[in-house]
């Protein structure tokens, strides 16, 4: 492995990191979703550089999967549900971004000293995408845990799975990576999907799609 | 050495004149040329004695088998260079002040004490010495403090004064007591040699910084420090705040660094975190204030956490074997110590003049002051400019050094210093740009702009005394900014003393006088090439501007965009200038909340704007303490009122007591 | 150790840098007039705007002091002699041992100090306004600053720019996550100091949204041509900067001949060409922020900075 390809890798581990960091700025739910879209985009081309260099095709897959359903699926479809729904423009916090910050620093520190020395073994390459794994999940579940909208905690699970995917191409020959992931993918699908079923219920005291057809004005 | 005693010995004659004669103007002009002078001789003493070899003293007084040992080295030669420099300028300072004086009698004989206090303590060599210097020190500064008793607000400073200054000398007292240890050695050489464990040494570093802390201003430890500094007369100020807590430093170096000598590196840590937490909520303190002399004191809380930032990176890097970048780090201290005691008093004596001009400190009751009083003004001017670490004068210099020896860090192996040492650089950064923000406002709020009052209005310049002094300090801080290699090369003896011979380069045969802390290729810095270039373009682009462009100027009305008002009550206020910074910083460090209490429509009476600023460290640990301590006092002072029978109950009680710890005891 | 062909070098660069600024002022003028679908002012123009300033008479308030007629000269110089400091076309020139970046960064803080208290001189509320807004800015985007300067030198080993810029050159720097994140933060500074949207629009004069214009709004004739003519002169130096610091290719080494030195001018002007125009690109695209929302916005440079200055801290290969 080659310097280049060293800092390559390198490099977008350390853009996720950025842009996780970039998810907890954000204030409105337009421009979180278009931060997310970023976040799996990064991902994506994260897992093809690795899978171009560790020789392994099937990540390849895995990367498409990143691209195309958490690039471009989820955010057009939460951006709909967003506009029909009229979900709450502005996202609250607990605290403030500058706070939020400041702890999301100190959680990037507390996964750098965590992963570093428990990895001694494993070589810098693998020992520093750990790290910034580990990061991208903690901040993750920072968001989860600082906002209270629904959307953004649903973003901030997607970005702290989008960590663990990090972390398995990372690690060299982990097995089952696809699967895991489409698994993973599955999974978020129906939590979204589960979470707007209840703000439809919230809204309207009913998900028969029927009376939903009478609220529109459709007679039939 | 003897020099130095018969100063002290003038400023114990001048107390004693003092008492007697401190009604009349003669008598203090005689007492306050007295301090000056003897300070003056103990500053040309201690200047030369820096580089030279340690010289011990034993006098006859004091406790029978100890007697009182004085010593000057390094280290406390440094320390009387600093307090006597401050004393100097204060006594020619005071000369002229002093006719501004409202109770001379409270003040003129306790002055000389205060001095002669401070030098006992940087001369003494023995723990009883150390700790009788500082209780004079502290009981004659809070006599000063307590001189205008009949406000409120000065009692209060008093009280709290007092409190903490007493607190302070049990910490030291309870230190001294480690360290002399079984043996019972109480000289500071016994000391020196002995070695104490781990544990012992560890309690050592909290009483130190609890004692010495609580002088210089700590956080948590900070809270009189703002409340005492400015209700003394203002030279005292300067001699409290730019003098008083550099005493603390030195008793701080030398408790750990020559007592102690052996620190591991997680005390580092500790020293780190407190400074660096002193250095930015004393900025942002300093900001909110509208008073002059407490902003002033409020910001010598942050260059206390700067110059702790110095010592804490020089017990990191001693602790890990890295003698150069202790060196770095520890001069870095050092200097920025003697770059604070210049700049802080040029400060205060300015902020004094301005009392004394215009009888306000509040600074929303001034502004226009340059046009009526421009000498002070300028050499206000250069000190707000040094204070705020801008190129080419002192405090730059000194805390160059000190990022210097912040990059120098990735040398240290520890984790926890890997991700301390950062993040106290962020926050030196940090408070570097707020200060700079605060001395903005500082000037230009009561300096410049129009007069809010009648009182600004009508100011003079002061007396040519207090003039003197205060231009003499500020071209003292252009000499050390411009300089900072001579002033380097003179701190190198007291560092190598306390760091076992590590010591920076010589920086005096550098080109151009260059500043080199490391290597050329690593970093320089020339305040003198930086000064030269500034003034020499200026000087071209005006003439540029004198030879091809208009020289006309014409005065007229201000633009203001069109809405000029003559009411100089609608310039920007202090409060006006701190608000965009109190939004962004305000809730996190005091919990600032703004209220605005808007009159109905209809209603004419004019709207409230109520700005609340709590001292969180006052909230959670003093007023909690003061509370346990009122009760336990409610509870026990049920003992003044019992009868006789229960009072011989007592008695016999007791007796009991004591005979059966004698019983059990004896196996 | 000063020859006098270095020497003419070097006051070479600071020629071309005092005249090359306004040429950058009015590119990144016309590139935005451009992608607006205006015609807009020639390149040229900042040229004839401060050549007018400098023949009209100077217009000064009636309360105003001495500091408020000398403050555009002292700010002039310092930033003057600041972004003569910072290496253009060639490295290690002979005053390049003076380059301290840290020192640079104080130039830049005198110069804001004196142009903020010139702000309080006057004594209107637009001056207070333009003063304190520039102050609480000046606070998160210097201690960026100063991070950043960190990241760099704990990279090259010096906090000399000369040096750091030498070490760029060298190729096994390779693509580091701090050094991204360092000319991520470095971007956002230079937005910030030379009040750029978003964080402020120098073409306004409204009071809501001014920062830097409300600091020098009494300032006319002569004098404004040296404040208008010292902001370009900023811009250049950070757009200088961070050519010299991320992209040295083509800086000539001290004593190549004059070939090598007329080719390092020319790359020069090519990678100013290229800031000046993604700076346009950016401006435009993007909407001025909320005068409360520029500390978030620094704030996250702030942490940024001292994240790659914490992972260099870590571990030298990050």
């Amino acid at each position: 492995m080659g310097g280049l390809s060293f800092d390559i890798a390198h490099l977008l581990a350390g853009a996720l990191v950025l842009v996780s960091f970039l998810l907890l700025y954000q204030s409105r739910i337009s421009a979180l979703i278009s931060a997310f879209a970023l976040h799996a985009f990064v991902l994506a081309l994260a897992v093809a550089w690795q899978a171009a260099i560790q020789d392994a095709p099937h990540l390849f897959v895995t990367a498409a999967i990143a691209f195309l359903f958490k690039g471009l699926v989820i955010p057009i479809v939460l951006n709909r549900m967003v506009v029909r729904l009229r979900i709450h423009r502005a996202i609250e916090t607990v605290g403030g971004i500058g706070p939020t910050m400041l702890v999301g620093m100190g959680l990037v520190a507390l996964a750098i000293s965590v992963m570093l020395p428990a990895t001694d073994l494993a070589d810098p390459l693998t020992q520093e995408d750990l790290a910034f794994a580990l990061a991208v999940v903690l901040l993750g579940l920072l968001m989860m845990v600082t906002r209270r909208n629904a959307v953004s905690q649903v973003i901030g699970f997607m970005s702290l799975e989008n960590g663990l995917i990090l972390a398995a191409t990372g690690a060299k020959g982990m097995p089952l990576v696809v699967e895991i992931s489409v698994a993973f993918s599955i999974l978020i699908a129906f939590i979204v999907v589960g979470i707007f079923l209840f703000r439809i219920r919230e809204r309207f005291d009913t998900v028969d799609v029927q009376a939903l057809d009478r609220f529109r004005g459709e007679r039939r | 050495m003897t020099i130095v005693l018969l100063a002290v010995l003038v400023l114990l004659i001048a107390v004693v004149i003092g008492v007697a004669g401190g009604r009349t103007r003669a008598g203090a002009v005689v007492v306050y040329m007295l301090s000056a002078l003897a300070a003056a001789a103990i500053l040309v003493v201690a200047f030369a004695r820096v580089a030279a070899a340690p010289e011990t003293i034993v006098l006859p007084l004091g406790i029978p088998w100890l007697g009182l040992r004085l010593r000057i080295d390094a280290l406390a030669a440094f320390f009387l260079v600093v307090v006597n420099l401050g004393a100097a300028a204060a006594s020619v300072y005071a000369i002229g002040y002093g006719q501004h004086e409202r109770a001379p009698h409270r003040v003129v004989p306790f002055y000389p004490a205060f001095l002669a206090g401070m030098n006992l303590v940087l001369l003494a060599d023995d723990a009883f010495a150390f700790l009788f210097g500082w209780e004079f020190m502290s009981l004659a500064s809070w006599a000063l403090v307590m001189a205008y008793h009949r406000d409120g607000a000065n009692r209060h400073a008093g009280y709290v004064y007092l409190v903490m200054a007493s607190f302070g000398t049990l910490s030291l007292l309870l230190a001294f007591g480690l360290l002399a240890g079984a043996g019972g050695g109480y000289g500071f050489d016994a000391m020196r040699t002995a070695r104490e464990p781990a544990g012992i040494a560890f309690l050592v570093l909290v009483l130190a910084l609890l004692g010495a802390g609580s002088k210089a201003g700590l956080v948590p430890l900070h809270v009189w420090l703002p409340l005492a500094h400015p209700a003394a007369p203002s030279h005292v100020s300067a001699l409290m705040s730019g003098v008083m807590t550099k005493v603390a430093v030195y008793g701080f170096i030398r408790i750990m660094f020559d007592l102690v000598g052996h620190a591991p590196w997680w005390w580092g840590i500790i020293v780190l975190v407190i400074a660096a937490a002193t250095a930015v909520l004393g900025v942002l303190y300093a900001l909110m204030q509208h008073d002059l002399k407490r902003l002033l004191a409020y910001h010598t809380v942050e260059n206390i956490g700067i110059i702790f930032i110095g010592l804490g990176l020089a017990l990191a890097f001693g602790a890990n074997g890295m003698g150069e970048a202790a060196a770095l780090a520890l001069t870095a201290g050092l200097f920025h110590v003697f770059n604070h005691a210049v700049f802080k008093s040029l400060l205060f004596f300015g902020a004094g003049a301005v009392l004394a001009a215009t009888g306000a400190r509040d600074m929303e009751h001034l502004g226009g002051l340059i046009h009526r009083m421009p000498t002070t003004a300028l050499a206000f001017l250069v000190g707000c400019i040094a204070i705020s670490a801008l190129p080419p004068l002192n405090g730059f210099a000194s805390e160059w050094l000190l990022f210097q020896a912040i990059v120098l860090g990735t040398g240290l192996p520890q984790w926890g210093l890997k991700f301390v040492v950062p993040a106290v650089g962020a926050t030196l950064a940090l408070s570097a740009a707020l200060a700079a923000a605060c001395f903005v406002k500082a000037f230009g709020i009561t300096f410049l702009g129009r007069p809010r009052t009648p009182g600004a209005a009508s100011a003079r310049e002061v007396d040519p005394f207090s003039r003197g002094s205060i231009i003499a300090f500020a071209l003292l801080c252009v000499a050390a900014g411009t300089l900072p290699g001579l002033a380097v090369d003179w701190i190198q003896p007291v560092v190598g003393s306390l760091l076992d011979g590590a010591v920076l380069r010589d920086q005096a045969d550098m080109a151009w006088l260059t500043l080199v802390p490391v290597d050329w290729d690593r970093s320089s810095y020339n305040g003198l090439i930086v000064l030269v270039f500034v003034l020499v373009s200026a000087l071209v682009v005006a003439a540029a501007i004198h030879r091809f462009a208009s020289r006309r100027l014409r005065r007229s009305p201000p633009w203001d965009c069109g809405f000029p008002d003559a009411d100089p009550a609608t310039q920007y206020t202090a409060g006006s200038f701190a608000q965009p910074i109190r939004r962004v910083y305000g809730t996190l460090a005091f919990a600032a909340r703004e209220t605005v209490d808007m009159p109905r429509p209809g209603d004419t009476r004019a709207a409230r704007f109520t700005v609340r600023i709590r001292d969180l460290v006052w909230e959670w640990l003093y007023a909690p303490i003061a509370a346990a301590v009122e009760r336990a006092a409610d509870a026990l002072n049920q003992l003044q009122f019992l009868t006789i029978r229960r009072y011989l109950t007592f008695v016999f009680a007791s007796l009991v007591v004591l005979l059966l710890v004698l019983a059990l005891w004896r196996p | 150790m000063a020859t006098l062909g270095g020497l003419v070098v070097q006051g070479g660069q600071m020629l071309l840098v005092l005249l090359i600024a306004p040429l950058l002022t009015g590119l990144v003028r016309r590139v935005k007039a451009m992608l607006l679908r205006r015609r807009g002012p020639s390149v040229f123009q900042p040229y004839r705007d401060i050549a007018r300033l400098l023949r009209k008479e100077a217009i000064v308030a009636e309360g105003a002091s001495w500091l408020f007629r000398v403050a555009p000269y002292l700010v002039f110089a310092s930033i003057w002699v600041a972004a003569a400091m910072v290496p253009t076309f060639a490295t290690g020139l002979v005053f390049s041992w003076a380059a301290d970046l840290i020192a640079i960064v104080g130039l830049l803080a005198t110069a804001r100090f004196f142009l903020a208290l010139a702000g309080l001189d006057v004594g209107t509320s637009f001056g207070g306004i333009g003063s304190s807004r520039d102050m609480m800015i000046a606070t998160l985007a210097e201690s960026a600053m100063i991070m950043i300067v960190f990241t760099l030198s704990l990279l090259a080993g010096s906090t000399q720019l000369s040096s750091i810029a030498t070490y760029m050159l060298a190729a096994d720097v390779g693509l580091r996550v701090s050094l991204a994140l360092a000319l991520f933060g470095l971007v956002m500074v230079t937005i910030a100091e030379n009040a750029r949207i978003p964080v402020d629009n120098p073409a306004t004069h409204l009071e809501l949204t001014m920062v830097h214009e409300a600091m020098v709004l009494e300032y006319s004739g002569r004098h404004l041509a040296m404040i208008e003519l010292a902001a370009s002169l900023k811009l250049t130096l950070y757009v200088a900067l961070i050519g010299c610091l991320f992209a040295p290719w083509g800086m000539a080494t001290a004593g190549e001949g004059i070939a090598a030195y007329a080719l390092g001018v020319a790359i020069f002007l090519v990678k100013l060409c290229v800031g000046g125009v993604l700076l346009a690109v950016f401006e435009t695209s993007i909407a001025k922020m909320r005068v409360f929302r520029v500390p978030e916005f620094l704030g996250a440079a702030l942490m940024l900075a001292l994240l790659a200055v914490t992972l260099l801290f870590v571990s030298r290969s990050f």
